[in-house]
């Protein structure tokens, strides 16, 4: 897994609350069996003004002037400034493979989706819960300066404004550690291999039905 | 020291191992489609590793099947996807029931009408609304492709417990009022991030006295609230409803998982971090007006005005309408719609498809429905229903009887709205796009779907009646 540790990007601001997966990544796109080349199709009904299908050359397509994303001034940015319930409806990974495909490293809401913010950290993207007269500041002063960048430093939990100042912010321990070093959750979980054999002989014993088939 | 709740129960069961407060937990089912499972698959051949234990997995194609009778697959990347779930299945020796088989169907309707998935189980699945087969007393929530991939290769999930809250619906419900009305009053009271960090349990008389199926519908929109699983405690009707499906246990067995089975409930001094109570009688057949669940009106009522709203609600409300091209202040009966989808993980099964005929039987479907759909939830939905005669007097009616699939739940197939139609669908997401781009969604329970069909306009079965007598 990609390791996360600091991060100093361009922030576009996406002022929505509820964010839901359909709009992260349309259905459309769900058919392909790969985990990459998502990015372009991102946000895909707010970001162009004609229907995206899967396969189109989407550099041809008409961009929507008034989507934040196509502002040249956001160009490259890494890092998404939204609103709360970021990511809710379906578990679909696609959303954060979107994200990452196109560039975001990290995203800062008051608060997510509960699938939608595991997922994020599977795929190396961090994902920074701030309150909500914090996320305010950041988009009045997202909009008034351009080029608006802060640092994310991930061991130390916080991010650094333009002007100097710091926020905190919380994350679990685990899942700190597992981006910090971008460890393989599957390796990590086999290196208890022999636990979960016994734990399952155990339960086959106890409860044997549930290894009918 | 304070009894445990449900959660609390299944969650300890499963505990493998403890580190920096994450938690191992073990997983007894998992449940597999096409869509979330294909990258897993490969992240599985990449590493050279199997899956641990391939009993545990049942395997269906659902989201992009066609729903038009001996059609073959039109569009070849949908046609990829499943066969390479159909390949990865032979593989690895999994039990897929393919597309042509009759126990085919929505992955969350066939996994309880076969027994796969039973109380006391860890049920996962790529899918958000695996919480589902929360209503038998199972712990069961939607995880994402790089879970799927971790449980097919350690058969464990790295997870961190939730809190604990426990949802109440006293009394009873009046007559028309359908378990889909319930659990969208439930969304519209706490909202759709309401449940976010909790798992739920539904409890109280509403559900002591609901079905099986009823109460997978509202399990199914545990996560339309936010949480990740809903859950409702085993009872005598849990338990005849497993009895004598194919995967259950039988003889010696059978009364052995019984005997455990009674003790999935929360003991009576347990402590939920959070506690929520609505009265029964107060719910009415409701309808979504918006692009989010929580945005709920009685099928009686009128489209809210942002202006009257909470500041953070407001603009949220104005895009919705804005979206679903509606005025603040519409009385809910005058929209007339041009779509009807009876289906869906969340009402596609038989006593779905029972209520909704009993109120379109000898009728007709108004004449500006352009496209009335029934998809049931599975081979063996369909068949029972075809039995009962269901699908005449909905064919009948002017409807279409489909083959069983996701279809226009989110328009991966052929079924779709097309730009500005709108839908009363008896799924469970109203997003912008949802059901095909520019498609504008009301979700409703079965019965109003049906009544709405009839209408022309969104009606209540209850208010059908009055106006045709
Ligand atoms: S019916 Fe809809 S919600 Fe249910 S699994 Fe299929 S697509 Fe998902």
């Amino acid at each position: 897994m990609r390791k996360f540790n600091l991060l100093d990007g361009l922030v576009v601001p996406l002022d929505r609350r509820n964010v839901d997966t359909d709009a992260i990544i349309p259905k459309q796109f769900l058919k392909s069996i790969k985990r990459s080349g998502f990015g372009p199709n991102l946000f895909d009904d707010w970001r162009y003004l004609d229907q995206g299908e899967p396969g189109m050359d989407n550099s041809s397509r008409p961009l929507n002037p008034d989507f934040v994303l196509n502002f040249s001034r956001y160009k490259g940015a890494e890092v998404l400034l939204t609103r709360s319930n970021f990511g809710c409806g379906s578990s679909r990974e696609h959303a954060p493979w979107a994200l990452e495909d196109y560039g975001i490293r990290s995203i800062i809401a008051s608060s997510y989706a509960d699938i939608f913010y595991n997922n994020c950290f599977k795929n190396g993207i961090l994902p920074v819960i701030l309150k909500e007269n914090e996320i305010n500041r950041l988009f009045v002063e997202t909009l008034e300066i351009e080029h608006y960048r802060l640092k994310i430093d991930l061991s130390e939990q916080t991010i650094s404004l333009p002007d100097g100042d710091h926020l905190k912010f919380e994350i679990d321990t685990f899942k700190k550690k597992c981006l910090l070093e971008g460890l393989d959750d599957i390796g990590q979980t086999l290196k208890h291999k022999n636990k979960i054999r016994d734990y399952e002989t155990h339960r086959q014993q106890l409860k044997p039905w549930l290894f009918l088939s | 020291m304070a009894g445990k709740t449900l959660y609390d129960k299944l969650w300890e069961d499963h505990l493998v191992h403890q580190e920096d407060g994450a938690s191992l937990i073990y997983i007894d089912r998992h449940l597999v489609h096409e869509v979330t499972s294909p990258q897993a698959f490969e992240g599985l051949h990449i590493a050279g590793r199997k899956p641990w234990r391939v009993a545990s997995i049942l395997a269906v194609p659902d989201h992009n099947v066609p729903t038009v009778a001996d059609t073959q697959i039109s569009d070849p990347i949908s046609r990829l996807q499943i066969e390479t779930l159909d390949k990865n299945c032979q593989h690895f020796g999994i039990n897929e029931f393919g597309m042509h088989d009759i126990r085919q169907g929505i992955v969350h309707v066939i996994g309880p009408e076969q027994g796969a998935t039973l109380p006391g189980m860890t049920v996962v699945c790529g899918d958000s609304h695996t919480s589902t087969h929360g209503a038998f007393g199972a712990l069961a929530f939607g995880i994402g492709t790089s879970e799927v991939e971790h449980v097919l290769a350690t058969q464990c999930l790295l997870q961190h417990k939730s809190r604990n809250m426990r949802i109440s619906v006293s009394g009873s419900l009046q007559p028309g009022v359908t378990p889909k009305d319930v659990v969208l009053a439930i969304i519209g009271e706490i909202g759709t991030a309401g449940g976010t960090g909790y798992a739920i349990e539904f409890a109280g008389r509403v559900f002591e006295s609901m079905s099986i199926e009823g109460r997978m519908t509202v399990c199914n929109m545990a996560i339309e609230a936010g949480a990740r699983s809903g859950m409702v405690a085993v009872d005598d009707k849990t338990i005849d409803y497993f009895e004598g499906r194919p995967f259950a246990p039988t003889g010696t067995l059978w009364k052995d998982a019984v005997k455990e089975w009674k003790k999935l409930y929360s003991d009576e001094d347990a402590v939920f971090d959070l506690e929520i109570t609505l009265p029964g009688e107060q719910i009415t057949p409701l309808i979504t007006w918006g692009t989010s669940p929580e945005m709920v009106v009685p099928v009686t009522g009128k489209i809210p005005d942002p202006e009257t709203m909470p500041e953070d609600k407001r603009e949220s409300a104005l895009n919705a309408l804005s979206y679903m091209d509606l005025d603040p202040e519409t009385v809910v009966s005058d929209i007339t719609v041009d779509k009807i989808f009876i289906g869906s993980c969340t009402n596609s099964r038989i006593e779905d498809l029972r209520d909704a005929a009993a109120v379109v039987k000898g009728r007709k479907v108004a004449d500006n429905i352009m496209l009335a759909l029934v998809v049931p939830g599975s081979g063996l939905v369909k068949r029972q229903a075809e039995q009962e005669g269901l699908d005449k007097i909905f064919i009948d009616a002017g409807f279409e009887w489909r083959n069983p699939g996701c279809s226009m739940c989110l328009a991966m197939n052929d079924d779709r709205l097309e730009p500005g139609e709108r839908c009363a669908s008896t799924s469970n997401r109203n997003f912008e796009g949802r059901q095909g781009a520019g498609g504008r969604t009301h979700l409703v329970s079965p019965a109003t779907a049906a009544a709405t069909a009839i209408a022309g306009y969104f009606t209540s079965a209850n208010l059908l009646s009055t106006r045709l007598h």
